[in-house]
């Protein structure tokens, strides 16, 4: 019976050495790096690096985000939306050319990154909106 | 046998459940809607101003006068974030959760702190540089006695916003335009 015993330890140990370490999720790198930059940046023809953040920040309030962090110089905004979730994103502009500005957006759901494209889709879609609106004055 | 069938058969579709439960961002959570225009108008009033810098400093003090501790500002982008740390006990809560006690004689955990944050974004209205428009957001995290989070929310009561800006305008001594 105690033999029994020790075995099944000796077996579980096993299991719970071979499962991979938390720490890997440090580099999240199971997905390919170029696939998840075109998913995640779109890139507009404009060198008005102010103006474009500022549309993210209003497109960011209008899909209820509270701003987190907002910086110029390095180009980047970071926001929270809740509604009984949590959805974090990290938006960057930065120049592509001389006559082109990037914008990249990342997000994390609850504790996860979010890698499908469809997101993302919206949030850009969003920002083409509200970039439309400021162009053409309307509030 | 047969209760071994019917255990197994309980496994199997739970298993199930949580495998279909999809765990991705909700459909709608990156796109506009009616609402959010809605919001914009509730959140945002505009100014007869074109300084800057005269509105942040007013949306400084007011968020001094509401107890908010600034996290994080940009000049540059119009940008303020501020948090505060309360005490979220509802009596309701707590009278319910004393029945509760005296009838299973175990303590239900009920909310106790809560972390409000704002975050001002003013920007100047498109191309005449003479007006500003500000745009206020709030929301907050709820814990409970045992530290579980249980309310993840932002805050869309009107009464907040016009509060506000009620005193961002005293403060301002400038009217406040809906837009």
């Amino acid at each position: 019976m105690r033999k029994n015993i020790l075995i099944l330890l000796a077996i579980f140990s096993l299991i719970f050495a071979g499962c991979a370490s938390t720490q890997e999720r440090l580099l999240d790198s199971n997905q390919s790096q170029v696939e998840l930059r075109s998913i995640q940046t779109r890139t507009y023809n404009t060198t008005n690096k102010e103006k474009l953040l500022r549309s993210a920040l209003s497109t960011l309030q209008d899909l209820s985000f509270v701003i987190d962090k907002a910086d110029y110089t390095v180009g980047i905004i970071t926001a929270k939306k809740l509604n009984d979730y949590a959805l974090e994103m990290t938006v960057s502009v930065s120049p592509k050319g001389d006559k082109q500005l990037k914008v990249r957006a990342n997000a994390q759901y609850q504790n996860k990154p979010v890698a499908d494209p469809e997101p993302y889709q919206s949030f850009f879609a969003s920002l083409e909106k509200a970039k439309f609106l400021e162009e053409h004055n309307v509030q | 046998m047969k209760k071994n069938y019917i255990f197994t058969t309980i496994i199997v579709l739970s298993l199930a459940i949580i495998t279909s439960c999809s765990t991705g961002v909700p459909p709608e959570a990156l796109k506009l809607n009616k609402k959010s225009l809605e919001n914009r108008q509730l959140q945002t009033r505009v100014f007869d101003t074109d300084n800057e810098e005269k509105v942040l400093n007013a949306c400084v003090a007011i968020m001094q006068d509401l107890g908010f501790n600034i996290k994080d500002m940009s000049s540059k982008l119009g940008v303020l974030v501020g948090t505060k740390q309360r005490d979220a006990t509802k009596a309701s809560q707590v009278v319910a959760s004393v029945f509760a006690a005296a009838l299973t004689g175990q303590a239900t955990p009920i909310d106790d702190e809560q972390k409000m944050k704002v975050s001002i974004v003013t920007n100047y209205m498109s191309e005449d540089n003479e007006r500003i428009k500000i745009r206020v957001t709030f929301q907050r995290l709820v814990w409970d006695t045992q530290g579980n989070i249980t309310k993840r929310e932002f805050l869309s009561k009107s009464e907040i916003y016009k509060e506000f800006y009620s005193k961002l305008s005293k403060s301002l001594f400038l009217e406040a335009h809906e837009i």
